[in-house]
C-alpha cells in the first residue's frame, strides 16, 4: 500500500479538479438519462467509499453490505413515506439504525477472521434481505415500496435531474474529504497497521477490535446514506436491490478500483454502473461479463485496476528508458 | 518535553508508585508461570524478577520456551497458572494492547514491520497509545489534534535519529535491509516511551558490524531509562550488554545470575551441550 | 401428528440434498483449504444437464447420469485450471471473490443455454408413494437419501483406505510436508475439485425430479450447503452429512410451524450462531482456526 503521508499540495489540486469536473458535467450535460446514470455512479461511489475503508484500509471483507444500503433506503421509505416524517429526520434515524445494527452485528463478527468473517457478513446480509422481503406490512414485501417522497429544502424540491446530480456529488465530495482525513491520521495509521500485521499492531497498543468495529460502523453509515439518496431518487424500492448480488457488486467496485484508493472507488463505481449500459444490446451476457471481470481482476490484478494499470504503465516507462 | 512525552515513562512510574510499588521493588515480577500446549509443558513454574533500569538477557537452547515467556509477559498467551506483576500492578489477564499503555512493548523474532508503510509511519504507529483522540478527532480535526500530529511526527523523527535511521524515514519499511529493519522495529517499540522493552532475537541475521551497533544502541536505550529484556542466541552480545542473565531449558529456569557466573556454570553448559562438558 | 411427521420426512429429504452439497464443499475445504462459492453451480449443471440429456434427448437414465457427471467434471477441471491455479496470492478474500465471480459466470452461461424458465422432470421411477402414519414419502426422496448415504460412505472409504485419499488428507494437514514426501500437490488440488464437482453434479441429478430446475437454483443451494457444512464442522465428512440433515429438518419444521417465508432465514441464523458460539462446528474436528 502506498505511503499515506499527508501532502497538502497535491490534495488541493485533486480537490479543485474534482469540483470543477463535477460542476462542468452538471452544467453541460443536457440529456436527462445521462445525468441519471451519472447520479447513480455517485450513489455507488458512496457505497464503494464506505466498503473501501473497510476492505482496503482495515482489511476486513464484508459480503453483506447490501443490508446497510437497504436499511438506509427502507428506513427513509418507511419513516418519510408511511409515517410522513421529514426525510432529513428520516435520514438521521436511518443512519443511526444502520450504525446500531453494525455495532450489534460487528462486535461478535469482527472477532472472526478470513473466511469466517466473510461468512458472518454474508449470513447477516441474507437475513436482512429476507427480512425486507417478508415484512410485507412494513416494507411492502417482494413487490416493493411505492410512494417515497422527494427531497426538499424549503420550497426547493430535489427532483431527479440536475439538482439531484449536484446533491449526490456534493455528498460524495464531502465523504471523500472525510475519508482522507481518517486515512491521514492516527486512526488511519492504526487501520493500515491492522491490515498489514494485526498482531504487531496489537502489540503496539492498537485496540484492533475497537478500530475495526468503528470503521465497520462508518462504512455502514455511508451505506445507509447511499440508500437514503437512492430511495429519494428512484421513489420506488424493492428488496432485490439490496440482496446478495448488490453486496457482491459493491465488493466488485472496491476490487476493481483497487482497495485502499479513494479515487479507485469512483472508478470502480463508474465501471459497475456503466457496465449494464455498455452491454445494452447484450443484456443476456451481462452476468457472464460481470463475473469474468470480477475473476479476471482478482486473479491477475488483485491490487485493483488503478494500481494494476499504473504498475503496467511504470513498467512500460522503465522499458522505454532502457 | 512535548505533550506526548509527558504521558510516557515518568507518568507511568508515578502511577506505579501510587499503586504501591516501592522504590526498590522490581519492575517486573513473574511468579510460578506455567503453560501447557496440548501435552507439552512450555513453561513450568517459572519465577524471576527484573530490576528497574537493567538489562536482562534470556538464553537457553532451542525450544526452551523463551518466546513463550515473552508472549506471556506481553499477554499473547495467558498462563495456566502463575502471576505477573508489573510496575506494582497485576497484569496476568490484561489484554495485549492494554499492556502497552502500561509500559510494555516488544519486537518480534521475524521482523514485524508494516512493510507497506514508511519507516516514519511505522514509528508513529508505535506512539498510538500516547496519542489522544480517535475516530471523531480524526474527522473533525480540532487544533489540539492537529498539533499532536505535528508533535508525533517530530518525535518519530527524533527516534529515527536516535537509532541512526533518519535517512530512511520516508522509505517503505519493507525496502530496508534486514539490519536496518531491526533497528526500525526497535525505534517503533520505543515510540511509546515504555518502561520495559522486550527484544526477541534482535541480532538474528545481523553481521558483526551491525551487531556491534545494536549493542551500543541497547546501551543508549538503557541510559534513557528503559528497562530491557532480550532473548538472544548471540552469546557475545548477550554477555556484553546484560546485567543479569536468565537461563531457560525446557520451560524451567535453570539459572539466573550475572553473565560471568553464567558463562562458567556447568549446569548451563550441560543444557546447551547435552553432556557433561568436562 | 401426521403433519409433524410429514414435516420431518420432507425435512430429511431436503436435508439429504443439503448433505450431498455440504459434503462436496466440506471435502474440498478439507483437501485444499478452499471454500468454493461456485459449488452450488455444479449441482445446477448436474440438474440442467439431466434435463437436457434425459428430459429432452431421452437418453437412458444411467447413460444420462454418467454423461452429465462427466460434463460437470470437465467444468470442474476448467475451473480449477483457469480460475484457481493461476492465483498468485491465495488469501481468503481473493479466493472468495474469485469463486463468487465464477458462480456468476456459470449462472450467466446457464441462463444463455437453458433460458430463464424453470423446467420440471419426472421422477426416476414410477413406484407408488409410501405412506407411514398419515405422512407420505415419495420414492424419489428415498433415492435422494440413498444417494447421500452412498456418497458419504464412498468418500469415507476413499479417504480412509486408499492411497489417494490419504494423500489428499496429508496435503490438507501440511502442504509442505506432503510435497516433500513426493505427493504431487497440484494434482491433488485438481482431484479435490473433481470430487467436489462430481458430488455437486450427483446432488443436482437426484434433486432434479423434485425441484423447479433453473439457472439460478444453485445459489441458495450452495449457500445453504455451506451453512450445513459449517454446522457440522468444515472438513468433517459425517459432520457435513449430519449438518445437512439437521438443517433440512429444522427448515421444514420452521416452514411448517412458523412461516414459509422465514424458512430461508433459518440456515443463515444457524450459520451465525455456529460462527459465534462454536466455529469448529457441532462435530468439531481438529483446530478450527486454520484460516
Amino acid at each position: 500500500m502506498r505511503g499515506i503521508d499527508f501532502m497538502p499540495g497535491r490534495r488541493s489540486i485533486e480537490n479543485v479538479l474534482f469540483v470543477v469536473v463535477v460542476v462542468l458535467m452538471g452544467a453541460v450535460v443536457e440529456n436527462t438519462y445521462i445525468l441519471q446514470v451519472m447520479t447513480f455512479i455517485g450513489i455507488n461511489t458512496l457505497l464503494a467509499l464506505g466498503l473501501n475503508m473497510l476492505m482496503g484500509y482495515a482489511g476486513q471483507v464484508s459480503l453483506g453490505h447490501g443490508a446497510f444500503y437497504g436499511l438506509g433506503a427502507y428506513g427513509t421509505a418507511v419513516l418519510s413515506g408511511t409515517y410522513g416524517l421529514s426525510p432529513w429526520l428520516a435520514l438521521v434515524c436511518a443512519v443511526t439504525l444502520a450504525v446500531a445494527v453494525a455495532w450489534v452485528v460487528g462486535r461478535p463478527t469482527l472477532k472472526l477472521s478470513g473466511y469466517y468473517l466473510g461468512m458472518g457478513t454474508l449470513g447477516f446480509g441474507m437475513i436482512v434481505h429476507i427480512l425486507f422481503r417478508e415484512a410485507g406490512t412494513v416494507t411492502g414485501g417482494a413487490s416493493g415500496f411505492v410512494g417515497i417522497p422527494m427531497l426538499g429544502v424549503g420550497t426547493f424540491v430535489f427532483e431527479g435531474g440536475r439538482s439531484y446530480f449536484y446533491l449526490v456529488w456534493a455528498v460524495v465530495f464531502g465523504t471523500i474529504l472525510i475519508c482522507r482525513r481518517i486515512i491521514a491520521s492516527k486512526t488511519g495509521r492504526a487501520l493500515a497497521a491492522i491490515h498489514g500485521r494485526e498482531n504487531a499492531a496489537i502489540a503496539l497498543g492498537v485496540d484492533a477490535h475497537s478500530v475495526k468495529l468503528t470503521i465497520f460502523m462508518f462504512s455502514a453509515a455511508l451505506g445507509a446514506v447511499a440508500g437514503f439518496l437512492y430511495a429519494h431518487f428512484v421513489l420506488f424500492i424493492s428488496p432485490d436491490s439490496f440482496g446478495f448480488m448488490a453486496s457482491i457488486k459493491m465488493v466488485t467496485m472496491v476490487v476493481i478500483g483497487g482497495m485502499a484508493s479513494v479515487w479507485g472507488a469512483v472508478l470502480g463505481a463508474a465501471v459497475i454502473t456503466l457496465l449494464p449500459e455498455v452491454l445494452h444490446g447484450f443484456a443476456d451476457y451481462e452476468m457472464i461479463v460481470f463475473g469474468a471481470i470480477l475473476m479476471g481482476v482478482m486473479i491477475f490484478m488483485p491490487q485493483g485496476l488503478t494500481r494494476g494499470l499504473l504498475d503496467q504503465y511504470e513498467r512500460y516507462r522503465k522499458k522505454r528508458a532502457e | 518535553m512535548n505533550a506526548i512525552e509527558k504521558k510516557g515513562r515518568n507518568e507511568l512510574l508515578l502511577k506505579g508508585q501510587e499503586g504501591g510499588k516501592g522504590q526498590n521493588d522490581p519492575l517486573l515480577k513473574v511468579q510460578g508461570l506455567t503453560k501447557n500446549f496440548g501435552g507439552v509443558k512450555a513453561q513450568d513454574e517459572v519465577s524471576f524478577e527484573v530490576e528497574t533500569g537493567g538489562v536482562m538477557g534470556l538464553i537457553g537452547p532451542n525450544g526452551a520456551g523463551k518466546t513463550t515467556l515473552f508472549n506471556m509477559i506481553t499477554g499473547v498467551y495467558t498462563p495456566d497458572r502463575g502471576d505477573i506483576v508489573f510496575n506494582g500492578q497485576a497484569i496476568t489477564t490484561l489484554p495485549v494492547h492494554k499492556r502497552v499503555a502500561r509500559g510494555i512493548t516488544r519486537t518480534f523474532q521475524n521482523v514485524a514491520l508494516f512493510a507497506g508503510m514508511t519507516v516514519l509511519e511505522n514509528v508513529m504507529v508505535g506512539m498510538h497509545v500516547r496519542l489522544a483522540g480517535g475516530f471523531w478527532s480524526s474527522v473533525i480535526r480540532p487544533p489540539s489534534f492537529v498539533r499532536q500530529e505535528g508533535e508525533s511526527r517530530e518525535k518519530a523523527l527524533e527516534l529515527l535519529e536516535f537509532t541512526g535511521l533518519a535517512d530512511y524515514a520516508h522509505r517503505p519499511a519493507g525496502d530496508l535491509p534486514v539490519g536496518r529493519q531491526k533497528m526500525a522495529e526497535i525505534a517503533r517499540a520505543l515510540a511509546s516511551d515504555p518502561l520495559l522493552m522486550l527484544l526477541d532475537e534482535p541480532a538474528a541475521g545481523l553481521n558483526r558490524v551491525e551487531t556491534s551497533a545494536l549493542g551500543s544502541l541497547i546501551d543508549r536505550i538503557k541510559e534513557r531509562g528503559t528497562t530491557l529484556m532480550l532473548v538472544e542466541h548471540d552469546m557475545g552480545l548477550t554477555m556484553e550488554v546484560s546485567d543479569k542473565v536468565l537461563v531457560l531449558d525446557q520451560g524451567v529456569v535453570i539459572a539466573l545470575d550475572t553473565p560471568r557466573k553464567i558463562m562458567n556454570d556447568p549446569v548451563v553448559m550441560e543444557a546447551y551441550l547435552g553432556v557433561d562438558s568436562q | 401428528m401426521a403433519d409433524l411427521l410429514q414435516y420431518f420426512f420432507s425435512g430429511i429429504t431436503q436435508g439429504s440434498i443439503y448433505a450431498v452439497v455440504a459434503i462436496g464443499l466440506s471435502m474440498l475445504y478439507r483437501s485444499t483449504e478452499l471454500i468454493n462459492f461456485a459449488h452450488g453451480e455444479f449441482a445446477m449443471f448436474g440438474a440442467l444437464g439431466l434435463v437436457t440429456l434425459w428430459g429432452h434427448l431421452h437418453l437412458p437414465l444411467p447413460l444420462a447420469f454418467v454423461l452429465t457427471v462427466a460434463g460437470v467434471a470437465c467444468v470442474g477441471m476448467v475451473f480449477e485450471r483457469f480460475a484457481l491455479r493461476p492465483v498468485k496470492d491465495p488469501n481468503p478474500i481473493t479466493l472468495v471473490i474469485i469463486t463468487v465471480g465464477a458462480s456468476i459466470v456459470f449462472r450467466g452461461v446457464a441462463m444463455k443455454v437453458w433460458g430463464k424458465d424453470p423446467v420440471a422432470l419426472p421422477p426416476f421411477s414410477n413406484l407408488e408413494s409410501i405412506e407411514i402414519a398419515g405422512a407420505v414419502i415419495v420414492p424419489q426422496s428415498l433415492y435422494i437419501v440413498g444417494a447421500a448415504l452412498v456418497l458419504a460412505g464412498t468418500l469415507h472409504l476413499f479417504f480412509r483406505y486408499t492411497i489417494q485419499g490419504k494423500a489428499m488428507t496429508a496435503c490438507a494437514v501440511n502442504k509442505k510436508a506432503a510435497w516433500l514426501t513426493g505427493i504431487p500437490y497440484e494434482r491433488m488440488g485438481l482431484f479435490a475439485v473433481l470430487i467436489s464437482a462430481v458430488s455437486g453434479a450427483v446432488a443436482g441429478i437426484f434433486i432434479a425430479p423434485v425441484t423447479m430446475n433453473t439457472y439460478d437454483m444453485g445459489t441458495m443451494l450452495g449457500l445453504k450447503g455451506f451453512c450445513a457444512a459449517m454446522i457440522g464442522g468444515l472438513g468433517s465428512l459425517w459432520g457435513a452429512f449430519a449438518g445437512g440433515i439437521l438443517l433440512g429438518v429444522l427448515e421444514s419444521l420452521g416452514a411448517g410451524l412458523i412461516s414459509s417465508g422465514a424458512k430461508d432465514a433459518i440456515a443463515f441464523v444457524l450459520l451465525l450462531l455456529i460462527l459465534y458460539l462454536c466455529p469448529g462446528g457441532l462435530f468439531a474436528q481438529k483446530s478450527a482456526e486454520r484460516f
